[in-house]
């Protein structure tokens, strides 16, 4: 077995901050007994003099325009999911460990991904752009790594032997024990993992519990630990809150791409696709503005999603300011796997990516392909289809310009070439014609399709041999 | 000429006068040999701008075109056409052997919008072909659409009206079209290359051929004007 533990050491902040790329002077305080201090602040609120413990009138005192938010418990157990749906990119065996921690056995996809160091790259890279900060640690057993990722040791061992080292080294503090067993553990002189080991094993039972030998033996791999593995919900459907309410777009988009690595992941490890996406942008008082992304094919690639949410939010005029976002998927499809290219084919450009692009800006309907329709009435015989493709029933004595709708002709010097062809028919839905369809050119060489009306008489012009 | 003269010549980066240029870029054949000859690379150019100037729709300015647009519908790419003025029909691209599946129409609302759209789709490189029926151009436009073409590596057709013949255009190939006697008469205003004088009659397929020579031409007279 091999274990990736990630410890998120300033979740309590990040679940504020990520939505936005401006950096105010933010801290977050908890009400601890009678006293409100600080237990996390960012990096321009450190620079104001404020650090983690000080009261949070001091600390307001301290810096002006700082925003002070109450610690979110609920908000953190939120993103700790949304992160193991993302983690689900990786491997579909991830624990929960809160409130800051994930567990992913990584063993048996390490080949998936291309051996362990190309793997840390990319959960590194993904936890960046979702704007969390981590330390990843690996480890033959999940909670010897656990220890390490939280005393801040950034490195991937594959020998208990050599686990077992590490850990002894570590300060007993880090353990996961009643603070009476630390404050013990402190009085007889034991600071370390390994001053423990060496205490007689019968003795420290008695006096701190069997549980604390059993943590030790867990990290050191010598006791089974179990798991309970996270359950993907049936739906996704993530929000964000943002810090500030924003307006721009370019704001928007930054805080929707934060959520997009969870849609991928959850994607990923469901083999699902999605068609379509809704953003809702919630007011203060007022109705959500929902956007709608959609694609031309089931798609679960975020890059895409990146490129339409841009044009997207772009086009669009939002109402009043917005303080948080709402990212949802509708519809989840299954997806069928495919095949990559071995060689690279000549061109490589997305076609389906410039379909989408067009409907964004010019609409979804003024962008189409055509079909053709069993029917004889020229008018009906095509339609356009949001789909391009489908089978064609070809007819070279048609014109390649069809006229939206018949146009009177008054031109007596058309010169009849061909025809007539007699086309009757629709009398059973109201759409009769009745009609002799000739080839003419008019005297600047064009070549049209008109026909005579056989119950009016009247000529009409219908096409054109573009 | 010597031999060592000759085998110069031969040499592709060597242009002379008398020649039509040769392209680096590519060119797709016409399907009409006449046309074919005249043209640098021998068909029309790839990665750049085709303008096709005409006085009237229906003179044979798509049939001279169909057999590019048959061939490059079997590959991928899109075959774009955007903001055109009527219906493209399907059963009669289709009869021209145009895969339908491969066609995209795009209707857009503005000409800004319609000149936004042929360059997105020009640049993106995801078009075989496209086809575009635009207004208000002007030299910024032109430019942008052929540098869009050259990115993509596209062949982009832009109609526009006889009128514009006199105007300065960065396209790499102009054409004016008349209507002919038996076919549509191509006049080459500009091309890579040196200059042609003469039109060239293109034999496009005629419309109701097939059944002309049963019938005598009536003159149309009886319709009120």
């Amino acid at each position: 077995m091999l274990w990736l533990a990630l410890h998120f050491h300033s979740l309590s902040l990040e679940v504020f901050s990520r939505g936005t790329a401006a950096s105010d002077p933010l801290a977050i305080v908890e009400k601890q007994g009678s006293r409100t201090s600080v237990i996390a602040c960012n990096g321009a609120a450190a620079a104001c003099g404020i650090s983690v413990g000080m009261a949070a009138s001091a600390a307001q005192a301290l810096a002006d325009g700082l925003i002070v938010r109450k610690r979110d418990h609920s908000a953190e157990r939120d993103s700790l999911a949304g992160l193991a749906v993302w983690a689900g990119r990786f491997t579909p065996s991830v624990s929960l460990l809160p409130p800051d921690g994930l567990l992913l056995e990584i063993n048996t996809c390490l080949n998936l991904h291309r051996g362990l160091g190309n793997l840390l790259k990319q959960a590194r890279s993904g936890v960046g752009e979702m704007g969390y900060a981590a330390t990843l640690a690996c480890g033959p057993s999940s909670h010897g790594a656990w220890l390490l990722a939280k005393a801040g040791i950034e490195k991937a061992v594959r020998e208990q032997a050599r686990l077992g080292t590490i850990l002894a080294a570590l300060p007993v503090a880090l353990l996961d024990q009643p603070p009476a067993v630390l404050e013990g553990l402190e009085r007889i002189g034991a600071q370390t993992l390994g001053d423990c080991l060496r205490l007689p094993r019968d003795g420290v039972a008695r006096r701190f519990g069997q549980s604390l030998l059993d943590e030790i033996d867990r990290a050191l791999g010598r006791l089974p630990d179990a798991r309970s593995f996270f359950v993907p919900p049936a739906s996704f459907e993530r929000s964000l809150e943002l810090p500030a309410p924003v307006h721009g777009a370019e704001a928007l988009q930054f805080a929707a791409c934060r959520l997009l690595p969870e849609l991928e992941g959850y994607l990923v490890l469901r083999q699902a696709s999605v068609q379509e996406l809704e953003l809702a942008c919630r007011h203060e008082r007022r109705a959500d503005t929902v956007l709608k992304l959609g694609f031309a094919k089931p798609s679960r690639d975020a890059g895409r999603m990146q490129i339409l949410l841009r044009e997207t939010l772009g086009r669009s005029r939002l109402p009043a300011a917005v303080h948080a976002i709402v990212l949802r998927a509708p519809l989840v499809l299954p997806l069928s796997g495919s095949s990559g290219e071995l060689f690279r084919k000549t061109r490589e450009a997305d076609g389906d990516l410039l379909l989408e692009r067009l409907r964004i800006r010019l609409g979804k309907d003024a962008v189409y392909g055509i079909g053709t329709a069993a029917d004889h009435r020229p008018e009906h015989a095509w339609r356009a289809c949001l789909e391009p493709g489908g089978a064609a029933a070809a007819n070279r004595h048609r014109p390649l310009w069809l006229l939206p709708r018949p146009l009177p002709c008054h031109d007596g010097r058309l010169k009849l070439t061909s025809g007539p062809e007699r086309i009757e028919s629709g009398w059973w839905d109201g759409g009769d014609v009745a009609r002799d369809y000739y080839v003419a050119e008019d005297r600047n060489g064009a070549q049209l399709w008109v026909y005579c009306d056989r119950v009016s008489g009247e000529w009409y012009v219908h096409g054109i041999f573009g | 000429m010597s031999t060592a003269l000759e085998s110069v010549l031969q040499y592709p980066g060597i242009w002379r006068g008398n020649q039509r240029a040769q392209t680096a870029e590519g060119a797709l054949p016409t399907g009409y040999a006449a046309l074919d000859d005249l043209l640098p690379g021998g068909g029309w150019p790839l990665g750049a701008l085709t303008e096709v100037l005409l006085s009237r729709q229906g003179i044979g300015e798509l049939r001279l075109l169909m057999p590019t647009l048959a061939r490059l519908s079997e590959a991928d790419g899109w075959l774009a056409w955007v903001a055109p003025p009527y219906v493209p029909y399907a059963a009669a691209l289709a009869a021209a052997g145009v895969n339908l599946e491969r066609l995209v129409v795009a209707k857009p609302q503005s000409e800004a919008d319609a000149w936004w759209t042929a360059e997105q789709a020009l640049r993106s490189g995801a078009c075989g072909a496209l086809l575009a029926w635009l207004r208000a151009a002007d030299e910024r436009r032109m430019r942008r659409m052929q540098l869009a073409a050259e990115t993509g590596h596209s062949w982009g057709v832009l109609f526009r009206h006889a009128r514009a013949a006199q105007d300065r255009s960065p396209a790499a190939l102009r054409l004016l079209l008349e209507p002919a006697v038996d076919g549509l008469a191509v006049t080459i205003l500009k091309r890579r290359g040196g200059p042609v004088s003469k039109p060239v009659v293109v034999g496009v397929p005629q419309a109701g051929v097939a059944r002309r020579a049963r019938r005598a031409a009536p003159v149309l007279a009886a319709v009120k004007v």
